[in-house]
């Protein structure tokens, strides 16, 4: 029996959905915030294109900040690779407080305008707190069960993939989950590079003094930042609730 | 058979385990007692080299125990710890087949074994091999934590304050199915243990430790009769030395001459628990009964308490 919250979050993707298909249906909505004459939905391209461009960029920079990110986690949770913990922690910190405008701004004059630019803002953004929980994760196993996992005869990287890393997953997650999130959101800057993203939409909204423009793009993304950070919390429930926790 | 010979293991400049030397007899169970810091875990642990010694060797039935790389030496032995250490994301049935799947057994002879384990563990397969290790008791855990470490069949096996986690109910029943599993596997246990209760109803020798060192290595009878130093004694616990003197043995071995009035007691039982019958009965004698019923004599009061003497 699907509970309120659930449904809510299915209409929510519907309208959202339907939106991006038939945006014109929208249009009385959206009219009172613009001025006579000017166009209410978005019209310098199709937004449900721009939609599927932003995820696309924010997809491939999650996931090779998780990647890279889990690497990291797992060398320096070795005992080989256990001195490098301080480096890879101010590494992965200076990836987060360096500003991504400020990185959009440094890689445009290497990378050109485009999503390259973009892509390597939010990968640094990424990092942090997909390294933070994995390091938590493999950290905080249980003692008796990573003893027990010895005891058996299994090697160390049989523990790392048959006992570590399922038991971290959840945490793990979580980490990507928060980075998806802030992807979601940062990616928009990136149209300021010229990389194809629902920035765009924003943008122009700002230029033209549309709010009807700006309206619809933050809340697409919003909505799906919104059911993006369910739908993965969901799947870290699920994975926790079978083993017990 | 494990040899044990002047294995030490140093953590700085503090020796942990100092120069143990000890001989287990094969298909025997050997209790390590001590209070905590003694030294026992270590001492267990540098058997399937968990732990590396310092110095010393330890020889299973007279190999090395370093001819092999560890983690092929530990899928040998069995090894079960306090806290059960089952791996919540796997059912009870892949925890079981853990060691076996390690070792590459084919699917059909895995599933087999542990069904047979879970049998013999009391608990039905169908029912508990696809549940997750919290949906099960303490009890049932701790069972399902031994079953995995005799899952492929070790002629040793390790066990590390087994018990400790149990109530006093179940963990009696426990150790009672511990001893009937050893014989029919007829495997060699180690057990580690700070309970001395738990040692006198386990072992056929016990090892105590003190600071690092054996100081005794005896079975029950001789360590009650002849403790080797104080504090040999003190872990005993002077005022539970009869009793423990009567848990040893039998009633069978008691049985004198002669007949008593009223419901008998089997000869399977322990001389302690008939004395606590004749005691809580108030009677001073009571007719013994052979496991097939037939009455084979008396045991009374006098008898046991001059068993229960120590010597002179």
């Amino acid at each position: 029996m699907p509970n309120l919250s659930t449904l809510f979050r299915a209409g929510a993707f519907l309208v959202l959905v339907a939106f991006l298909l038939q945006p014109q249906w929208f249009e009385p909505l959206l009219r009172p915030l613009v001025q006579e004459n000017a166009p209410v939905i978005y019209n310098q391209g199709s937004l449900l294109q721009l939609t599927l461009l932003h995820l696309r960029t924010v997809a491939v920079a999650t996931a090779a900040a998780s990647l890279v990110a889990l690497a990291l986690a797992i060398l320096v949770t070795r005992s080989s690779g256990a001195e490098f913990l301080p480096l890879s922690r101010s590494l992965v910190n200076i990836g987060q407080t360096f500003p991504p405008v400020a990185v959009l701004a440094l890689a445009v004059p290497i990378f050109g305008f485009g999503e390259k630019p973009t892509l390597i803002a939010l990968f640094l953004y990424g990092l942090l707190p997909i390294f933070e929980n994995a390091l938590t994760g493999l950290t905080t196993l249980p003692p008796s069960v990573m003893e027990a996992a010895r005891g058996a005869g299994m090697t160390g990287g049989q523990r790392l993939l048959k006992v570590e890393l399922p038991l971290a997953m959840p945490v793990i997650l979580a980490g990507i989950r928060l980075s998806v999130v802030i992807s979601l959101a940062t990616a928009t800057i990136g149209s300021t590079v010229a990389a194809k993203t629902l920035g765009e939409v924003i943008i122009a909204g700002l230029q033209s003094n549309n709010l009807a423009f700006v309206v619809q793009g933050g809340l697409i993304v919003a909505t799906l930042a919104v059911l993006l950070h369910d739908g993965l919390q969901a799947a870290e429930r699920k994975l926790a609730a079978r083993m017990g926790r | 058979m494990i040899e044990i010979e002047n294995i030490t293991k140093r953590y700085g400049e503090t020796a942990v385990v100092d120069d143990v030397s000890l001989t287990i007899a094969p298909r025997t169970v050997t209790v390590v007692v001590g209070t905590s810091g003694s030294g026992k875990t270590t001492l267990l642990r540098m058997i399937n080299r968990l732990v590396e010694p310092t110095a010393g060797t330890i020889r299973l039935d007279g190999e090395d125990n370093r001819s092999l790389p560890g983690y092929e030496l530990r899928r040998r032995i069995g090894y079960a710890i306090q806290g059960h250490g089952l791996f919540p994301h796997r059912t009870v049935a892949q925890n079981i087949a853990t060691v076996p799947t390690l070792l590459g057994w084919e699917r059909s002879r895995i599933d087999a074994k542990v069904d047979e384990l879970l049998q013999l563990f009391q608990l039905d397969p169908a029912a508990f091999g696809p549940r997750f290790p919290h949906e099960l008791s303490g009890g049932q855990q701790q069972r399902v934590g031994v079953a995995r470490a005799l899952a492929a069949e070790p002629k040793v096996l390790l066990m590390d304050e087994p018990f400790g986690a149990l109530d006093p109910i179940i963990r009696a029943k426990a150790q009672d199915d511990l001893l009937t599993i050893q014989k029919h596997f007829e495997t060699t246990i180690i057990l580690v243990t700070h309970d001395m209760e738990e040692a006198f109803q386990l072992a056929d020798r016990i090892a105590v430790m003190d600071k690092g060192k054996v100081v005794q290595y005896a079975t029950p009878a001789e360590m009650l009769i002849k403790p080797a130093t104080p504090f040999v004694e003190s872990l005993i616990g002077v005022s539970e030395r009869p009793y423990r003197l009567l848990a040893i043995e039998q009633v069978s071995s008691a049985v004198e001459p002669g007949s008593a009035d009223g419901a008998a007691i089997s000869s399977a039982l322990t001389q302690r628990e008939a004395l606590a019958e004749l005691l809580w009965s108030g009677r001073s004698a009571l007719p013994v009964a052979d496991p097939a019923g037939a009455i084979i004599g008396k045991v009374s009061l006098e008898g046991l308490a001059k068993r229960a003497a120590g010597p002179a």
